[in-house]
């Protein structure tokens, strides 16, 4: 017990020694801290943008809390952090109560209907009304006629469907049921769009190790979870039904054609998003359930008081490289790479941003 | 030769005594007195703020839903379609507790007494040990556990079997298991109290005097009878006291039950069978709390923790009731 004790004072000492150490060198340097906060989803590839950035620029310490999306607009609007990031655009009231805040879509996320079903080896079709049936227990055997039709020559079990979904408010769940709503009438009227939604039935899961360990230990399940993480975790998904009605397998290419077929839609940085949404694009070889996910930064950087100007610049110039460097880092980490025409539509907004009224941007490249 | 007189008379002495005492005693009492007040009053205002935040912030909430939110079953956070109801996880979470506290209860007592009284000393001071260094393990770590590799145990030896032969007898066996379900979720729990109701009913059986053991073995008794005479009676309260202790922290458990009770919500949270998916008042605080940007979203679940705090509040209450009770029939029994 003693032995115990001291092992807990000696970490603790640690611990806080480890903590006083940036506070030292940040003072010797004079080194700008970026603070940003927000959707979990894109913390492993703006993590790897925080270690990256400092071969681009040693001065610049980003800071990021992946605390969910919610969480990160609540930061952003009371101006506790310096960016904000969400998987779902700010709604009509969270846009009304920032003010000036721009969206910049900084990567892709898209999700996939994952399945255990140990008899079937070919890759099983799906279109969004069989998906919303089985979401809302109308479907409850893997044999119904319905995934019959579209799943011709393949002999499914005669055993009922287990659905997992997400029991964390996410915005995996948001694109999800957003999908849903648009191509089930039903979906729409009984259930809706959101973060987290009434499911009727089915199991919830915390986060993407969850429904994908449910999912995994248990034959004749189905979930959706992040291509990112079914491509790292190697689970079996669907192909699904697009708007063209062809079947598509989720991928980067998929997803990147979704994005591409939608840009011309995408209204500029400063206006309201609240609308913006990705899935069922058109496109013949568009995946169906994709969507961006964003930064969020104000139009005038010095709306927050905690930013002047030599941190705005640094801020701007760190999103800047994200949004083109940065991207190289998405595929190998198992995002989708920004297409062209969403990377123009961002270097317009960036151009935008102003600091107490003056650009930023071409203060610093003249 | 008669006793040499002293400086002081008697009198005298008790009145420097007396004097002295006094001097000290005023400072020395006086800050000894504060201190505790302030101790004291220190938990009075955490509970007092405690509460305040819980109403203040659940307030929207109840001005909406007014008592429907404690009975209703609906829980919808769709913008433009909000409605909120705590009832599926009151239900939940009594539920899962009451198993946890059925298996629990019996085998901490069980093990307390094997460890007190069946053992050598050497033994029993390394198995109790091992019970404490249990009642040290994260809960996190039992949840983890439960998710990746208990819950097949159980969905193929316990649950598949019980379904398959009761199921369409019984019908707390009718649904088909799946091994994240409130079944799992109350064996897991029970497994994550055993240790703190053991290492608590252990002192508390420990504290009974051997003599009293003595003459139970004297009048011929067996090591049974022996337990059931001399140390159930007077242990009764303590054993109480720590199963008490377990069903707090059972109610209160949250990630571990967000990792194994299925998280279902709404009304598929009212759990119609042992097998079915249910979620416990602080395991949905748990999941939404984070992304619930929405203000009535917030307040909702913060009435939910209202909830949870009046449950609690309710237990200690019943609980601090039933050991009065039951250890004044103890002593009347006595006399």
């Amino acid at each position: 017990m003693v032995n115990l004790k001291n092992c807990t004072i000696l970490g603790v000492s640690i611990l806080a020694l480890s903590l006083l150490i940036p506070v030292y060198t940040n003072s010797v340097n004079a080194q700008v801290t970026i603070n940003g906060a927000g959707a979990t989803f894109p913390f492993p590839l703006i993590d790897t943008w925080r270690v990256e950035y400092k071969n681009v620029n040693p001065d610049v310490n980003i800071n990021y809390a992946s605390i969910g999306s919610g969480g990160g607009i609540k930061q952003f609007i009371e101006k506790t952090v310096d960016f904000g990031a969400t998987d779902a655009p700010l709604s009509a009231s969270e846009f009304e109560k920032a003010g000036n805040a721009v969206h910049i879509p900084e990567t892709i996320g898209s999700v996939v209907l994952a399945y255990n079903l140990p008899e079937v080896t070919t890759p099983l079709k799906l279109t969004g009304p069989v998906i919303a049936d089985i979401f809302m227990g109308k479907i409850t055997k893997w044999d119904d006629t319905k995934i019959k039709e579209i799943n011709p020559g393949v002999t499914l079990p005669s055993e009922d469907i287990i659905s997992v979904h997400r029991s964390d408010g996410s915005g995996t769940s948001f694109v999800f049921t957003d999908y849903l709503s648009k191509v089930s009438p039903e979906w729409h009227d009984s259930i809706g769009v959101g973060k987290s939604v009434q499911w009727p039935s089915g199991i919830g899961a915390p986060g993407n190790e969850g429904v994908a360990a449910s999912i995994q230990g248990s034959p004749y399940s189905i979930g959706y979870v992040e291509l990112a993480y079914a491509l790292t975790t190697q689970m079996t998904y669907a192909s699904i039904q697009n708007k063209e009605g062809n079947f598509i397998a989720p991928s980067f290419n998929s997803t990147m054609d979704a994005v591409s077929s939608a840009a011309g839609t995408l209204p500029e940085g400063s206006q309201s998003w609240t609308n913006v949404t990705l899935t069922d694009s058109s496109g013949p070889n568009s995946y169906p359930i994709s969507s961006l996910t964003y930064l969020l930064l104000y139009k005038d950087l010095s709306t927050n008081p905690s930013v002047d100007e030599q941190k705005a610049r640094s801020l701007v110039d760190f999103v800047e490289w994200a949004i083109t460097d940065g991207q190289q880092f998405s595929e190998s980490l198992g995002y989708v790479p920004l297409p062209q025409s969403v990377v123009d539509i961002n270097e317009q907004t960036l151009k935008s941003l102003t600091f107490k009224g003056t650009p930023i941007l071409s203060n610093s490249t003249s | 030769m008669p006793l040499k007189e002293s400086k002081y008379s008697h009198a005298d002495l008790v009145q420097k005594l007396d004097l002295r005492t006094k001097k000290k005693s005023f400072f020395g009492d006086k800050f000894f007195k504060g201190l505790v007040i302030g101790a004291s009053l220190y938990t009075l205002l955490m509970v007092a703020l405690v509460l305040f935040s819980l109403v203040d912030g659940s307030l929207p909430i109840f001005v909406k839903e007014g008592f429907n939110f404690v009975i209703g079953t609906n829980w919808n956070a769709v913008e433009g379609r909000e409605s909120f109801g705590a009832l599926p996880y009151i239900v939940g979470t009594l539920v899962s507790s009451a198993i946890a506290m059925a298996i629990a209860v019996p085998i901490s007592i069980g093990i307390a007494i094997f460890i007190n009284e069946m053992i050598p000393k050497k033994m029993s001071i390394v198995l109790a040990f091992v019970v404490e260094l249990l009642a040290a393990v994260p809960s996190i770590v039992y949840g983890l556990w439960a998710l990746f590799v208990f819950r097949f145990w159980i969905r193929d030896f316990v649950e598949e079997p019980l379904h398959n032969s009761l199921g369409h007898v019984i019908p707390s066996f009718a649904k088909a298991p799946f091994g994240l379900d409130v079944f799992t979720a109350g064996i897991v729990l029970a497994i994550m109290i055993i240790p703190i109701i053991t290492a608590v009913s252990r002192e508390v059986i420990k504290a009974i005097p051997h003599s009293q053991k003595e003459a139970a073995y004297a009048l011929g008794a067996t090591r049974w009878e022996m337990v059931k005479a001399a140390i159930l009676p007077p242990a009764k309260t303590g054993l109480m006291g720590a199963s008490f202790l377990g069903l707090g922290r059972a109610i209160g458990e949250t990630m571990l039950i967000t990792l194994v009770i299925g998280n279902a919500i709404g009304l598929a949270a009212i759990p119609t069978s042992l097998f079915s998916q249910s979620q416990t008042l602080s395991s949905i605080i748990a999941n939404e709390f984070n992304e619930a940007a929405n203000d009535l979203h917030l307040s909702a679940l913060i009435g939910l923790g209202l909830v949870l705090f009046i449950i609690t509040i309710f237990i200690n209450i019943m609980a601090i009731f039933i050991i009065s009770r039951v250890s004044k029939s103890y002593s009347n029994l006595r006399e």
